[in-house]
């Protein structure tokens, strides 16, 4: 039973990074494709890291809380580097399709 | 004197408990050092951090933590969906969001929590801190969505991390 349950969630995971990246891919701007790996990769990894809490915690005698913390650096990092890299696309004034904000 | 051995009240025991969650135990030689690292690391860092964090509604918090949790769950749905749809079809927008909220710890999490919940990334603080620019990855009514963060994020932010009234 909890094979299943951990084969559904690492599949899940796996998709959902998929998605994230193939948002890389096929989005059509730069602002835009920020938007995939922030996301679509929280989720996925967020899976991930569910299953392994699950297999190393269902072990006899062992229990396993690390993922916890990179659940954590995970959601305190992708946001923050998404937005220096947004800032400094602007600065630059990439292209984009949306109109960029006027600068004061 | 005790604000100056003691100058980050909160920061101790999330560090206390980051500390556990690294050593993957709970045993008390563990437990000590971990109150101690939670102790020094505020004492000596003081320099970054001079404005004390304070939380006035603990509740509100964790009630706050959860909406956002679930948003962030719905927020990869709707992102993959836009994804593998038909990019051409997507409205990128910039929005302007202005802040009511002034502390540093509140608006690094307000823009912390824009960039994780449906279709929106955080790409510039204005200088004098009194708007927000955010890139949307799809929208056809940018005051709706402007409005949707000021009341679902912003407010709550706003009664937890600063005195009202």
């Amino acid at each position: 039973m909890q094979e299943y349950i951990l084969a559904f969630l690492i599949v899940t995971g796996a998709s959902f990074t998929l998605v994230g990246s193939l948002g890389l891919a096929r989005l059509r701007d730069f602002y835009m494709r920020l938007h995939g790996p922030t996301k679509a990769t929280t989720l996925g990894v967020g899976c991930l890291l569910i299953a392994s809490a699950i297999y190393f915690s269902s072990k006899p005698d062992s229990f396993s809380m690390h993922e916890v913390l990179i659940t954590l650096f995970l959601f305190i990092t992708a946001p923050v580097s998404a937005h220096l890299l947004a800032k400094a696309a602007l600065h630059l004034k990439l292209r984009s399709i949306a109109k960029l904000p006027e600068q004061s | 004197m005790f604000k100056r051995l003691l100058p980050h009240p909160v920061l101790t025991p999330i560090l206390t408990i980051i500390w556990l969650l690294l050593t993957n135990s709970i045993a008390t030689g563990q437990l000590l050092l971990g109150l101690m690292l939670g102790w020094a690391i505020p004492f000596f860092t003081i320099r970054f951090w001079p404005d004390e964090v304070t939380i006035y509604q603990p509740i509100k918090l964790l009630q706050f933590s959860l909406v956002v949790l679930f948003d962030i769950l719905v927020a990869n749905f709707i992102v993959a969906r836009l994804i593998l749809g038909n990019p051409d079809r997507l409205s990128p927008t910039f929005i302007i969001v202005p802040l009511d909220i002034k502390s540093d710890i509140a608006i690094s999490l307000l823009a912390n929590i824009i960039s994780l919940t449906p279709g929106t990334v955080s790409s510039l603080l204005i200088e004098d801190r009194t708007q927000l620019v955010v890139h949307a990855l799809d929208t056809d009514n940018a005051d709706a969505l402007i409005a949707s963060i000021k009341t679902r994020y912003e407010a709550p932010l706003k009664e937890i991390f600063e005195h009202v009234g």
